[in-house]
Formats: C-alpha cells, structure tokens, sequence
C-alpha cells in the first residue's frame, strides 16, 4: 500500500452547532436509522440554537473550516420556548452583514431539524457539503 | 453670535440658577480652527462658553452615561437619538437628563475642508449659515457648506431630536428626496468577490487604535470583546483577519441600535469611512424588523425580541 503517493481530493470540513433537543436527536436519528450521508461533518452539540454566540460562527471561519452549520429546533418548538426566535434575528443581521462583506454565502448555513427528521437532517448536511465543494477552501477571513 | 446660541445661554443659565440641573455638556470654541470642543458648565459665568455652530461634531451623549447628578445636554438630531438608544437600554434613567434640543443643518466634515484646500493651513475659520469663509496665509476662500458636510449628514433623515425637553430655534426641513441608503448602493450592487477586494482595501487600513470605538456613545460594555482575555475570542493584530472581524462585530454589536450620526468615520485617523458599513447594518435592521433606532424613547431594541413571523428565507 502506498499511502504518500495517493492524492487525496480535497474534502470540506464544516463545522455544526446542533442544539441538543431537536437537531442533535435529529443527527442521532439518522445514525441508528443508518443513513448515509458526507463526512465532512463534526458536531458541536450546543444546549439551544440561542446559545450560538456570532463569535463561534466567525471564529470557526477564522480558523480555517471551509464551512458553518447551524441547526436549531423549528419557530415555537424550542425547548426553552423561544431560544430560537431571538437566535433567528441575530442570524440573520449576521448572515447579511457576511454577504455584505463579500464573505461566500454558501460557507454559513442555518437550518431548523426536528428530532424526527433524520432524512432533513441527511438532506441538508448532503447540500451544504455540496455548495462548499463547489465553491472551494475557504480563504477569505482564515487567519494564516 | 446665532440666535440658537443665545437661547442655549439662556436656557442654560436659568438651569442653573433654578437648580434644576447640576451641569450642562455643550460644546465651546476649540483652540484651532473648525474645532469645537466638549464644555462642561455648573457655574452660571461660565454659560456665556457655550456655542452652537456647524463644527459641533462630538456625540456628547459619550459624556452622558455614568453622571451622578442630573445633567442637561446640548443634542442636535443624531445625539438625541443616541440618547435616545441610551434610555432604551436603561444606561441613563430619563429623571436624571434633560435633552436641550437643537436644530441641525449638518455638521463640517474637516477632511473634507482638508482636501478642498490641498493641505493649506487654515489660520481662521467662520461658519455662516450656508457658507464657510476660511482664512490662511495669502489666500482667503468662501466655500459653500453643502459640498463640506459629513456623508451621514448628507443622508440624514433625523436633523431634528425626535426625543427633546425643550426645543430651540426652528425646525430644520427635513429632507424627503435623498435616499437614505445611497451611500452605499454602489458597493451592493457590486459581485461578492468586488466586494470583498472593497473591503479588504478600506479595512486594511485599519490600525486597531479603537477610536471608533471609544468615541461611539453606543460602545459603553465595560470589557469589549477585542480586550477580553477569557477567553481571548479575537486577536489584537492588525491582521486583515482579525481586524475584519473586529469591524464585523463591532457593526453586529450595533445593529438596531446605531444612530448614523458619523463619530466613528470622523475619529478615523486612516480615514476609513466605517458608515459604509454602519449604513448597511441600519438596512439590514429597517428591511428586517422595521426598526429605526432612536425615535423614541420607549423601544425594545430588535435584537432583544422578536416576532413569530420574522422573515426567515435564509433557514433551509
């Protein structure tokens, strides 16, 4: 076996925030139902969407993951009522300031999974890993 | 001497003597020309310091917050909107300020003057009401004060305080026809990658010296996120990097909240015009949440609620 000379294909690594009560089970489900998808994935289990400070989100495309996504309960399911809700504004000042910038907007994506939506779960995690191939490593914002 | 400036002495004066304030934050006569600088008067000889003109620049609701007694304030439109975010937020309790309105016709942006007048040396300055007659070795220039004005004056839609205890002078006409937003059109109309060379090329230029940050009336958290060490989220280099996200945060951290009225662009030593990005994040919050920050003085401020139907087009 001659492993130095393989050239590997580059692969995304994204980074997920799932919050524990939907997105994470959502994850799991999809797990033990054995369903397929990438695995550029790795998980950061947060306890709500609510929690996910900015700084997580720009400090993860600060170091280098070619992508972010981040997963909470759907509107009027959270776990502590409204975590989400105050989350989605904040998200979506930071997603369009981002875009502003000139930041890719395919490199953050958010996404609401519910605890028995492992196929969405599949769906979305199988996109974002497509757009991020497409558009390639991430450059702009990566501390050298 | 203007008449507002008479009217702000009076009122001053009879502040004080009536006990009803302990100080008043106006402005006075800077030392070198086109400058005016903070003035802060509890004695009523010194009312006659106070002054009302065009180069009144400073935000003076940056002085508010943290006065012990109560205070009254010279505000002009986007001050008395800061003061108004300042009293949503419950930094200033209402009892405790009194807003001494003043109408604004827009504030002499220096670099401007600077650049009209390639580096000649200003010796003295007059600001009339439509002109401005400036005076230096071997030449004396009279230029018209709309072409000198701040690109947030230019688009301002507040140049009266929307919140105020009492109002002097005549309510400047607030203009209807200028898009608020069309500073910066061009860079939205522009590709992602444009944008991004835009960007790197303005921010890259920043030195990190926070004196956005210091001067803004809104920046008042006790350990802002750049000086924070636990954890240490961002570094302090002026690394396009970091100091791209210093400025990303800093416009996040003012969403609903920033008034536009220009402190930031007007402090920057490298000249960076930080608007273009503050203009943006008062789009992002009008379009979204139809929020305008500072018209009243009893608002929730929109990133700290929320409605059940807020658009979410971006949630797959």
């Amino acid at each position: 076996m001659n492993i130095e000379n393989t050239e590997k294909a580059w692969e995304p690594k994204i980074l997920a925030f799932l919050c524990n009560w939907c997105s994470y089970a959502g994850a799991d489900l999809a797990g033990i139902s054995r369903m397929q998808y990438p695995p550029n994935i790795r998980v950061v289990r947060v306890p709500c969407s609510g929690r996910i400070n900015p700084y997580f989100i720009l400090k993860a495309l600060q170091k280098g993951w070619d992508g972010v996504l981040v997963s909470g309960c759907h509107p009027g399911d959270c776990h502590y009522i409204s975590g989400n809700l105050v989350a989605r504004r904040r998200f979506a000042v930071l997603k369009d300031l981002l875009e502003y910038l000139g930041i890719e907007p395919e490199r953050v994506n958010f996404s609401w999974i519910s605890a028995a939506e492992g196929e969405k779960f599949v769906e979305v995690v199988k996109n974002v890993v497509e757009k991020i191939k497409a558009i390639g490593p991430a450059e702009r914002l990566v501390k050298r | 001497m203007n008449a507002i400036e008479n009217s702000i002495r009076e009122i001053a004066k009879q502040l004080l003597c009536e006990k009803k304030v302990e100080s008043i934050i106006g402005y006075e006569q800077g030392r070198i020309p086109l400058r005016s600088t903070p003035c802060f008067v509890d004695r009523v000889e010194d009312v006659q310091r106070l002054v009302w003109n065009a180069t009144c620049d400073i935000n003076l609701a940056k002085y508010l917050t943290g006065r012990k007694g109560k205070t009254a304030i010279i505000a002009k439109g986007c001050d008395a909107r800061s003061i108004a975010v300042l009293l949503n937020e419950k930094q200033i309790a209402r009892e405790k300020v009194f807003i001494i309105g003043v109408p604004c016709t827009g504030i002499v942006d220096r670099k401007k003057v600077e650049e009209k007048l390639e580096g000649k040396e200003i010796f003295d300055a007059a600001v009339e009401s439509e002109t401005i007659i400036l005076r230096g070795e071997g030449y004396q220039s009279t230029l018209p004060k709309k072409d000198l004005l701040c690109n947030s004056c230019v688009t301002c839609k507040y140049k009266n305080p929307p919140v105020c205890d009492v109002f002097v002078g005549t309510k400047t006409l607030e203009s209807t026809e200028v898009d608020e937003f069309s500073q910066i059109l061009p860079i939205e109309s522009e590709s992602a990658e444009k944008r991004w060379e835009h960007f790197k090329e303005e921010l890259g230029n920043c030195l990190r010296c926070y004196a956005c940050r210091n001067v803004c009336p809104l920046c008042y958290c006790k350990v802002c996120f750049v000086d924070q060490t636990t954890p240490e989220w961002f570094g302090r280099t002026n690394e396009l990097s970091d100091t791209m996200i210093y400025h990303l945060v800093r416009a996040f951290h003012l969403a609903g909240r920033c008034v536009n009225c220009g402190a930031c662009s007007r402090a920057c030593p490298m000249n960076i015009d930080l608007s273009e990005l503050m203009k943006k994040i008062e789009k992002i919050v009008k379009e979204r949440f139809n929020h305008e920050a500072g018209i009243s003085a009893e608002k929730t401020p929109p990133l700290g609620e929320f409605k059940m139907n807020d658009p979410q087009e971006f949630i797959k």
